[in-house]
Formats: C-alpha cells, sequence, structure tokens
C-alpha cells in the first residue's frame, strides 16, 4: 500500500493538471451524421454488417425508447440532455478491420501506451488479455489466441454477432431487457461495441480480461454494450476501465452489461472508472448512466461485483444481481469518490429468489469539495427465497463541510426465514488524524489519501492485484485540493 | 537545541501560554511539571505547530532556524517528535505502511533514499527487538483497539523509527499500569543520546522515577515559575502544586 503513495506523490509532481488522462489523439474519424432517429439506427447496424432480427431488436428498442420517461427518482440534479445534440457513432478511420496489431493505427497504439495500457503482446501485462474500445468500436484485442485454445471467447460484441450468433441471440437481452430503463433502451437501440465473453463448461480463465474504454471524439455518446457467459463450472475475472479527455460540454455515456452464471459458475468483474469529472468548476464531464446486471441463474454459482468509481461529473448506476439458482451468491464491493461538483448515486440490488441465496454489500463513499452522493440499495426477498440472507455494511466519509452523503436502503423481505442486515456510518475526517499524520512527517494531501485509503480497504482489496495498486493511486488523485 | 523566548499563545482567543522562557541543550532531558490546565498540552501543541492554537508572541529556535515559521511536517522532518497523550486510531491503514510513510517522508526531506517494504521490515524488526515490542505491532491498523500500554509503546516505536533531534513526550504516563510504565520508560531511557534533547511533561512525579530528568520546570498559569534539578519533582510530590499556583497567581 504505502509503495502507491509513493507512485501517487510521482504522478503528481509529474503533471500538472488532476485529470492526466484528459488529452485528445488527433485521428481521422467516419462519423454519422448528427442525431438520433430510424435511420442513424439502421446506419449503425450497416456499419457492422448485422442480421436482420438484430436491427429489428434496435428498432423495437429506439420506437420504446421514444416514449419513455427519464428515470427522476434519483437525488441528481442536471438539465435536460438534448438527444438531437450528440454524434452516436464515431469510429477511427482504417482500411478494414485489422487483423493483427501491425494493422492497428500507430496513432492509436501510442493512445492506449499513454494512457499506461500497452497493447502489443510483448509489452503487455503478464497475465491480462485486454480488448480496447475506443469511440465507438474495438480496435484490438490482446492474447486472443491463447484463450481460444481453452475454447474462451473474448472478442468485440460486433465480432462475436459475427462468429457467434447464436449464443449473442440467446443472451442478449435476456438479463437487462431493452425496455427496462431510459438509458438501457437508448443502448439497446444505438449500441455500437464492447465486449464479449464466453467460457466453456469447466473452464477456469488462465488470465484476467479486461476491456479498456477510451471516448475521444467531441459530441460523441459511447454506448457500449457488454455481455459475459459462465458456462457451468466455469470461472473468470474481469476488469473494465475507462477515461475520456477533458472537454467543457458534457458527453453521455450509457451503457450496459450484463452477466449470466450457470451451475456452479463464477463470474468476478471489477471496474475502475474514471472518465472525466468536469472542471473544479462543474463545468464539462462526463454523464455516466450505466445499467450493469448479472443473472445467478445455476444453482451454486456467484457473482461479485467490485467498483472504484472516482471519475464521471454523474453517476448513475447499481450493478446488481438476480438470485435465481438455490445457493447462488451475490456480491458488491464499492468506492466511490466524488469531488469538487460531482454527483453519484450508486449502489446495488439484490433479488434473492432461489432457496438459500446469500448476498453482501459493503460500500464506502467519499465526498468532498462540493459534491453530493447517494447510495441507493434494494434488496429483495421473494417468498421462495428460503433461507436467504444478506448483510449490507454501507459507510460515509465526508471531507470538508460543503459536501453531502445519503444513505437509501429498501428492503422488501416476503419470507420469514430469511435474515437481512444493514448497518450505516457517517464520518468525517478528523483534524486529530491529520494532524497525527502531519506531526510524523506526512503532507496533508498523502495524510487525507492516507485515511481515505484505510477506510476503503475492504473493498480495494476485493480488486484483481495488478489493478488494486492503480485504485489506491487514483483513490488520492481524486481528493487532490479536497482539504486545506 | 531548542529555546522557547517569551511564549505567549492563545486558544480559542483565551490566553494558555503568558511567557515561557526555556532552553534544552543537546543531550539533556527536562521534564514540565505542573497542574491540570496549567497550559502543558499547549506547549507541546504550540510546538508542534497544531492548528487552534495561536502564537501571539515571542519565539522559538530550533538548532537556531525559526520553528514558529515552519508547517508541522516540515518540524517533524526537521526532528521534532510529539508523543501523543492520546494516539489518534486510523482504520484500515496497518500501522507498517503508516510507519514507512512516515519514515519515508522523513527521509525524503533529509535527502535519504526511501526504504521499500522489505528494508523496512529489517528495520522495523530490529527496532521491536530493542524495545522488547512483539511484531503483532506492526500488522495491526493504526493503533485500533489497542491498549491504553500498546498505543503508548507505539508511540515510542515510532520514536525509535524516526530517531528525532527533539522528542516531546506528552503525558506519556496516563493510562499506564506500573509494568507498562516500565516498558516505555525503558524505550525512552534507550533513546538518550548525545545528540537527542527529550521534553517530558507530566503531572506526577513518578515517571521521573524511571525517566530521570536533568532538569525540571514546574508550569503553573501559562509560566514557567520555578526550575531546578531532579530533586524539585520528589518535593512537589510532597508538597503538591498548591504553592505554585498560589504564588503565580
Amino acid at each position: 500500500m504505502a509503495a502507491s503513495f509513493e507512485t501517487a506523490r510521482q504522478v503528481r509532481e509529474a503533471t500538472e493538471q488532476t485529470y492526466k488522462y484528459g488529452f485528445v489523439t488527433d485521428i481521422e474519424s467516419e462519423t454519422a451524421p448528427k442525431g438520433l432517429n430510424e435511420d442513424i439506427v439502421r446506419f449503425i447496424s450497416q456499419k457492422k454488417g448485422e442480421p436482420e432480427w438484430l436491427l429489428e431488436w434496435r428498432l423495437k428498442a429506439y420506437r420504446r425508447w421514444l416514449s419513455m420517461p427519464e428515470p427522476r427518482w434519483t437525488k441528481l440534479r442536471f438539465p435536460q440532455i438534448d438527444y438531437q445534440d450528440a454524434y452516436y457513432y464515431s469510429a477511427p478511420k482504417q482500411a478494414a478491420r485489422p487483423k493483427s496489431l501491425d494493422e492497428v493505427d500507430p496513432e492509436l497504439l501510442r493512445t492506449y501506451e499513454k494512457l499506461g495500457i500497452p497493447l502489443r503482446e510483448q509489452e503487455v501485462l503478464a497475465g491480462v488479455a485486454v480488448d480496447a474500445v475506443f469511440d465507438s468500436v474495438s480496435v484490438a484485442t490482446t492474447f486472443k489466441g491463447k484463450l481460444e485454445e481453452q475454447g474462451i471467447v473474448f472478442c468485440s460484441i460486433s465480432e462475436a454477432i459475427q462468429t457467434h450468433p447464436d449464443l449473442v441471440r440467446k443472451y442478449l437481452g435476456s438479463v437487462v431487457p431493452p425496455g427496462d430503463n431510459k438509458h438501457a433502451c437508448l443502448n439497446s437501440a444505438v449500441f455500437t461495441d464492447g465486449s464479449f465473453v464466453y467460457i466453456p463448461k469447466g473452464v477456469r480463465c488462465p488470465m484476467e480480461l479486461s476491456t479498456y474504454f477510451r471516448i475521444n471524439a467531441a459530441n460523441t455518446g459511447q454506448f457500449e454494450r457488454t455481455l459475459i457467459i459462465a458456462d457451468e463450472g466455469s470461472y473468470v475475472s474481469y476488469l473494465e476501465g475507462c477515461t475520456a479527455p477533458m472537454r467543457d460540454e458534457h458527453q453521455l455515456h450509457a451503457a450496459v452489461v450484463e452477466l449470466i452464471a450457470l451451475d456452479d459458475a463464477e463470474i468476478k468483474y471489477s471496474t475502475v472508472q474514471n472518465w472525466y469529472p468536469g472542471d473544479a468548476e462543474g463545468r464539462g464531464g462526463i454523464y455516466n448512466f450505466v445499467t450493469k446486471r448479472g443473472a445467478c441463474r445455476g444453482r451454486n454459482s456467484k457473482i461479485s461485483w467490485t467498483q472504484v468509481e472516482t471519475g464521471s461529473a454523474i453517476t448513475w448506476k447499481y450493478p446488481s444481481c438476480i438470485l435465481q439458482g438455490d445457493n447462488s451468491v451475490g456480491e458488491f464491493y464499492s468506492v466511490a469518490i466524488t469531488n469538487n461538483y460531482q454527483q453519484a448515486d450508486t449502489g446495488t440490488k439484490m433479488i434473492h429468489i432461489g432457496r438459500n441465496t446469500r448476498s453482501r454489500i459493503i460500500s464506502k463513499g467519499i465526498s468532498a469539495g462540493r459534491a453530493q452522493q447517494t447510495y441507493r440499495g434494494l434488496v429483495r426477498i421473494s417468498p421462495k427465497a428460503t433461507g436467504a440472507r444478506n448483510h449490507t455494511q454501507c459507510d460515509s466519509l465526508l471531507i470538508g463541510d460543503s459536501c453531502g452523503a445519503h444513505t437509501v436502503p429498501y428492503i422488501e423481505s416476503r419470507n420469514r426465514s430469511a435474515i437481512v442486515e444493514h448497518e450505516a456510518t457517517t464520518s468525517k475526517i478528523s483534524d486529530d488524524q491529520l494532524f497525527y499524520c502531519r506531526q510524523r512527517g506526512i503532507s496533508e494531501e498523502d495524510a487525507v489519501a492516507l485515511v481515505v485509503n484505510g477506510f476503503c480497504r475492504e473493498v480495494l482489496q476485493q480488486l484483481p492485484m495488478e489493478f488494486a495498486v492503480e485504485a489506491q493511486k487514483l483513490v488520492g488523485i481524486s481528493l487532490e485540493g479536497s482539504v486545506g | 537545541m531548542l529555546e522557547i523566548r517569551n511564549l505567549h499563545a492563545t486558544v480559542d482567543g483565551k490566553p494558555i501560554l503568558k511567557g515561557v522562557d526555556l532552553t534544552l541543550d543537546a543531550g539533556e532531558v527536562h521534564a514540565i511539571m505542573g497542574p491540570n490546565g496549567s497550559g502543558k498540552s499547549t506547549l507541546a501543541y504550540v510546538l508542534t505547530g497544531r492548528d487552534g492554537y495561536e502564537v501571539s508572541e515571542g519565539e522559538v529556535l530550533f538548532r537556531g532556524r525559526d520553528l514558529l515559521a515552519m508547517t508541522p511536517e516540515e518540524r517533524a522532518a526537521e526532528g521534532v517528535f510529539l508523543a501523543f497523550q492520546y494516539p489518534v486510531e486510523i482504520p484500515g491503514v496497518p500501522n507498517t505502511t503508516f510507519l514507512r510513510e512516515a519514515l519515508n517522508a522523513v527521509r525524503r526531506h533529509r535527502s535519504l533514499p526511501a526504504l521499500d517494504p522489505m528494508e523496512f521490515m529489517k528495520l522495523a524488526r530490529t527496532k521491536l527487538k530493542a524495545l522488547h515490542m512483539n511484531d503483532q505491532l506492526l500488522k495491526r491498523p493504526v493503533n485500533v483497539g489497542f491498549s491504553g500500554g500498546e498505543k503508548k509503546r507505539n508511540e515510542i516505536l515510532q520514536m525509535a523509527l524516526l530517531e528525532p533531534a527533539l522528542a516531546i513526550l506528552d503525558e506519556t504516563d496516563s493510562g499506564l499500569d506500573i509494568d507498562a510504565l516500565k516498558v516505555v520508560a525503558e524505550g525512552v531511557n534507550a533513546l538518550r543520546a548525545p545528540e537527542r534533547a527529550t521534553l517530558v511533561i507530566t503531572h506526577y512525579q513518578r515517571l521521573l522515577d524511571y525517566i530521570v530528568p536533568d532538569r525540571v520546570h514546574v508550569l503553573a498559569h501559562g509560566r514557567i515559575v520555578r526550575s531546578g534539578g531532579k530533586e524539585l519533582a520528589q518535593e512537589l510530590e510532597r508538597t503538591g502544586y498548591a504553592a505554585f499556583t498560589g504564588e503565580a497567581a
């Protein structure tokens, strides 16, 4: 842990701006006309050479979206979004889909290197396969061959639509149906790319799979769609990371992630979300409206969500688990940090349907500056979920006097044998703690990072090791300027 | 080493220190004794730069430099260490992480290379052994769930690692039973050195049976009202502070 503070300091010294991923790549793009209508939906589907059923699926979603109300039950405050004032498709121009990394535009490879995500296989992080999504399309996937040897499919969803149409057709929208909510519905109509993972029966995926999302083009929304299927007795650990350039206008990101775990399968899904949060006055930043849901369809299956949310002007996201299979387990570990004018309304839903299903929620929220943060969580025990158990621990930490933390738990239990526990705390970083650290020679900013990392430790420990260090650094950087 | 001249300080606008003069040389141990509310802890916080403790008059020179102009972390890096009366808990942060962060911050200030975790553990184990303390202290979160004795021992361990030029012990004996007191005193004595000065703040004489001071000062109503040798502590034990509080008023 200490090493990370060391690095965090060096990072700070090396960069004048707090958000170090704010650069723009100068690359020629192919863009759909501005605005949204049926022709745009057709344009996207045609660009991707999709089968007829998928185009129909998209159009149906689009028509439904037109009449759906926006979710306004949150504590989030933002102006009406003008959906016609954005581009829905932007892809770096290249002759054909590159077959190997040698054919990928060097400018793109350099962009990912700058982000700390080298894509050339000899340079990549050992044991991590990466799918790199740039604006609307996937530009490269590493280690594909090696994974194929075990029957694992890891590719962009556009590719999977061509190569594994049956799997896609069977599972797409089966966990998050298009009509689930307005943002998911929009995604269903215009999703452009994302990752697809299939782990065959009994296979334990030998490396971390990860997708790195990058928004580059201005005024462009990113709508990626991720689908992960863990067949019986399989295991996979998957991680996503995200960044975007600094721009004065808000950009929309509305993703959908669906996970399916069959009998005895386990999926561990981790997110380090660092979209551009806007500047210190609240100008610009990403609107992050994401629907993530996992279905534990099989007996003894397990889905575990871990998220570190430090970016975005607004975060609206509730990674959830539907615990259908008997003895299935759902977990949600979350660290959310909001500084300056950032807003977050985040939490989870644990829907207990099967018998002896268990869920665990640990949420750590940190607010600084003028930020407002809400934990919103639902635990539902259905009548058949005999022996279900839930434990929720929800802690908020406040830095300064102008921020807010809110906890909104919803508990619905319809089975007498269920045990549901909810614990919540709110605390402030104390002057005593800061002075104690400073008296030992630790600067005020490092002291804040130290105390906050301690506060989040239970959650950060859940991250794959390769990313835990990154996440700890991010915690320190996100809170820069929050004291003194 | 330390020269305090006519130091006045206020807390919440209320004058607490009203002209403290004190000179402490390298290699010496001085004790500051006094009744509750006499300004002992205020003096410790003013010397270490805690927010809310305002200096209204006077100056403090530490190795010839203006101590009051430095931030708390600069003072620490320059070699001023405070063993807290109430050590603070930091949940989730392992003691090792905290100690290594602190040590490396101080080393950086002194242009020494930072220690990696392996090097640090080696050093920490050596110090623990010298202080007859247990490894377990390192693994637990900073002061969380520590007994009173463990907290104070942890302060002494930090002092041993940071090797300060000036150590200020604020009521280190409070809340300790006699066995814990002996361990802590032994630790402090082991750190006595010709290049180090120590200021022991205490209400009771009993700590001074184990840490024998070169000089004893009595602080009452924000001033040093009397100074003497170690026998002054014994006299106080017999007569109490009443004479001095009367004298100062």
